[in-house]
């Protein structure tokens, strides 16, 4: 059996839509943000899986997965910091306790 | 390599220059004089600002790209970039007072160094002619912002608004990256110009998908309605001066990128498949982000809800598709930078000097604080647009642009802005009358506010007189968009 672009595209695009339906329902603030991270991820799978299968003569796809990876990174070091922060102020990082201002 | 093209970076290296001195100041100056830095960080940027006015160099003849084609610089850019300083000068001489607060000694330089930032993030993305560029800008514009709005340490507030950000704005370049494979798979490149060209006005459904992922991405930052649920929350919980950048400064930058993303990226599918995107959003974002700002009581969420519908009228700049719709689009972006600033300018002074936020506070203003209800009345005029102040001409020109385009449906959708202007006026002018019409007996002192800013106050209430006389601003932006490159992208 040969494996195709598909058989890569399938997975992120699951993975990608399993990330989003996290970030929805997930509660807990430190899930959301490995929900993103799938997210993210997801779009490395895509970027790479294009270049590779579609556009072997370049490498475009392959660095730009290279710098979305830093700046997930940068994402979540910046988002876990926020969090700690909230963690201390209010002792838990459930979002249902992010009400103080509202509509 | 061939460093030269370095120079054609000239702004971008003027600002990071700007950057190194106020991180040099902030590490190596002794803590006496620690108080000049934000007056030190001013007047740097006003000197970079007034550099970029002076190299601002007229024709065609100064468009120059960098690094293959990735960065590229013309006379709009320039006329943008400064529109974005003048804006950055004015924000940065409103937070002097509250820079200088107790509470802010230990992160002063953190707020100065942050903000010269994402300034420089938003230069990239709007020269930015590669997604690699683009993606870099538009991070390292909004992450650094999350810290700027999580500095109030002491307020809880702050760290809420911070996380709401962080975790949509994480979530919306997701979307956003998302679109852009699909995009290098349908195209095979990430150069703006090679991706126009490889759409060539077909369609696919992963084109239409793709857009859609764009748009929606490049919507969060820039508060389009159905992506607009931070706005309000995040403006209240950051510090006045924070927020007062975030909407006017990031929000006139992404603007501005997305209509060259649009234009020369996805142009070619202009009436096939975003026009009518952008029509629903419009709509929606103007319409909603008027009824919401009705029902606000605090003075921060009700210019987050009137910055959401000023977004849309931004929008129509987009949607005329034409080079009078580009001119519109900034001189829109100026005159909002001076009426929006205004009205947080006093704001925040209200705020620094009593700590009161809601509009109910503001009644009976104008016999305490009779120059800062004047103040805050012409910024309300000049958002809801009446005609001597300089908000009436930007909503004209951006209406012109927008019908130039002359299909029935544009019309609809002018008409449509039109009505929403009147119910604009209703709740801009609710405040009006809690200054001047209300017989209450004030709740806030009388007080005298400081040096930094009254000036910032008198730059923006003249700004606000001044657009609205000299004409000379807007025929100068309409002859530089007419040279620019991007009109060979406008083909309906």
């Amino acid at each position: 059996m040969e494996i195709t672009a598909i058989y890569y595209l399938i997975p992120a695009l699951i993975m990608f839509c399993c990330g989003v339906y996290g970030f929805i329902t997930r509660k807990n603030m430190i899930a959301m943000l490995i929900s993103l991270e799938l997210m993210l991820n997801a779009v490395d799978v895509n970027f790479v899986v294009f270049n590779r299968f579609l556009f072997p003569g370049q490498m475009e796809g392959m660095f730009f997965t290279l710098f979305a990876i830093a700046i997930a990174a940068a994402e979540t070091a910046i988002a876990i910091a926020i969090i700690i922060n909230i963690f201390r102020a209010a002792r838990n990082i459930d979002v249902r306790s992010l009400n103080e201002m509202k509509f | 390599m061939d460093y030269s093209q370095f120079l054609a970076m000239k702004q971008e290296i003027g600002l990071l220059v700007v950057f190194l001195l106020v991180f040099l100041y902030d590490t190596f100056m002794p803590r006496s004089t620690q108080k000049g830095l934000p007056g030190f960080a001013a007047v740097m940027m006003l000197l970079l600002t007034a550099a970029g006015f002076c190299s601002c160099c007229l024709g065609a003849s100064c468009q120059t790209s960098a690094f293959a084609g990735m960065y590229e610089s013309s006379a709009v850019i320039t006329a943008i970039k400064n529109i974005l300083n003048i804006g950055v000068v004015i924000v940065l001489i409103q937070s002097i007072k509250w820079a200088n607060s107790p509470a802010m000694a230990m992160r002063r330089g953190e707020f100065y160094e942050l903000l010269l930032v994402t300034l420089f993030g938003m230069y990239l993305m709007i020269s930015a002619r590669h997604f690699l560029l683009f993606i870099i800008g538009l991070e390292s514009a909004s992450l650094p912002l999350a810290a700027m709005v999580a500095l109030d340490k002491n307020r809880y507030e702050s760290h809420e608004a911070a996380v709401k950000y962080i975790l949509t704005a994480v979530f919306s370049s997701a979307i956003f990256l998302m679109g852009l494979s699909f995009v290098y798979g349908l195209t095979g490149s990430l150069y703006f110009k090679n991706i126009y060209f490889a759409i060539n006005g077909q369609l696919s459904f992963l084109l239409v998908i793709a857009i859609a992922f764009v748009i929606g991405g490049i919507g969060f930052k820039l508060s389009l309605v159905p992506f607009h649920l931070w706005t309000a929350d995040v403006y209240q919980g950051a510090p006045t001066s924070v927020t007062s950048y975030l909407s006017v400064i990031s929000k006139g930058a992404t603007a501005f990128a997305f209509l060259v993303v649009m234009a020369q990226v996805f142009g070619s599918v202009y009436s096939q498949v975003w026009e009518w995107m952008l029509y629903a959003l419009i709509i929606l974002t103007i319409t909603i982000g008027n009824l919401f700002a009705i029902r606000q009581r605090n003075m921060k969420r009700f210019l987050a809800f009137s910055s959401i519908s000023q977004a849309g009228y931004i929008m129509l700049g987009v949607i005329a598709f034409n080079a009078m719709g580009v001119a519109a689009l900034m001189y829109y972006v100026l005159v909002y930078i001076f009426s929006n600033l205004a009205a947080f300018g006093v704001a925040g002074a209200i705020e620094n000097a009593c700590g009161k936020v809601s509009i109910d506070d503001y009644r009976g203003l104008h016999r305490s604080n009779p120059k800062l209800s004047f103040a805050m009345m012409l910024a309300m005029f000049s958002l809801a647009g009446i005609p001597p102040f300089a908000g009436f001409f930007s909503k004209f020109f951006i209406f012109t642009g927008a019908i130039n385009g002359a299909s029935t449906a544009i019309y609809v959708l002018v008409l449509i802005a039109l009505i929403n202007t009147i119910v604009s006026l209703y709740y801009y002018l609710l405040v009006v009358k809690a200054m001047y019409i209300s017989e209450e007996e004030s709740v806030v002192p009388s007080f005298r506010s400081a040096l930094s800013e009254r000036l910032g106050l008198w730059i923006t209430v003249g700004g606000i007189i001044f657009l609205g006389i000299a004409s000379c601003v807007y025929t100068s932006l309409l002859d530089v968009t007419d040279m620019s490159a991007l009109n060979a992208y406008f083909i309906k």
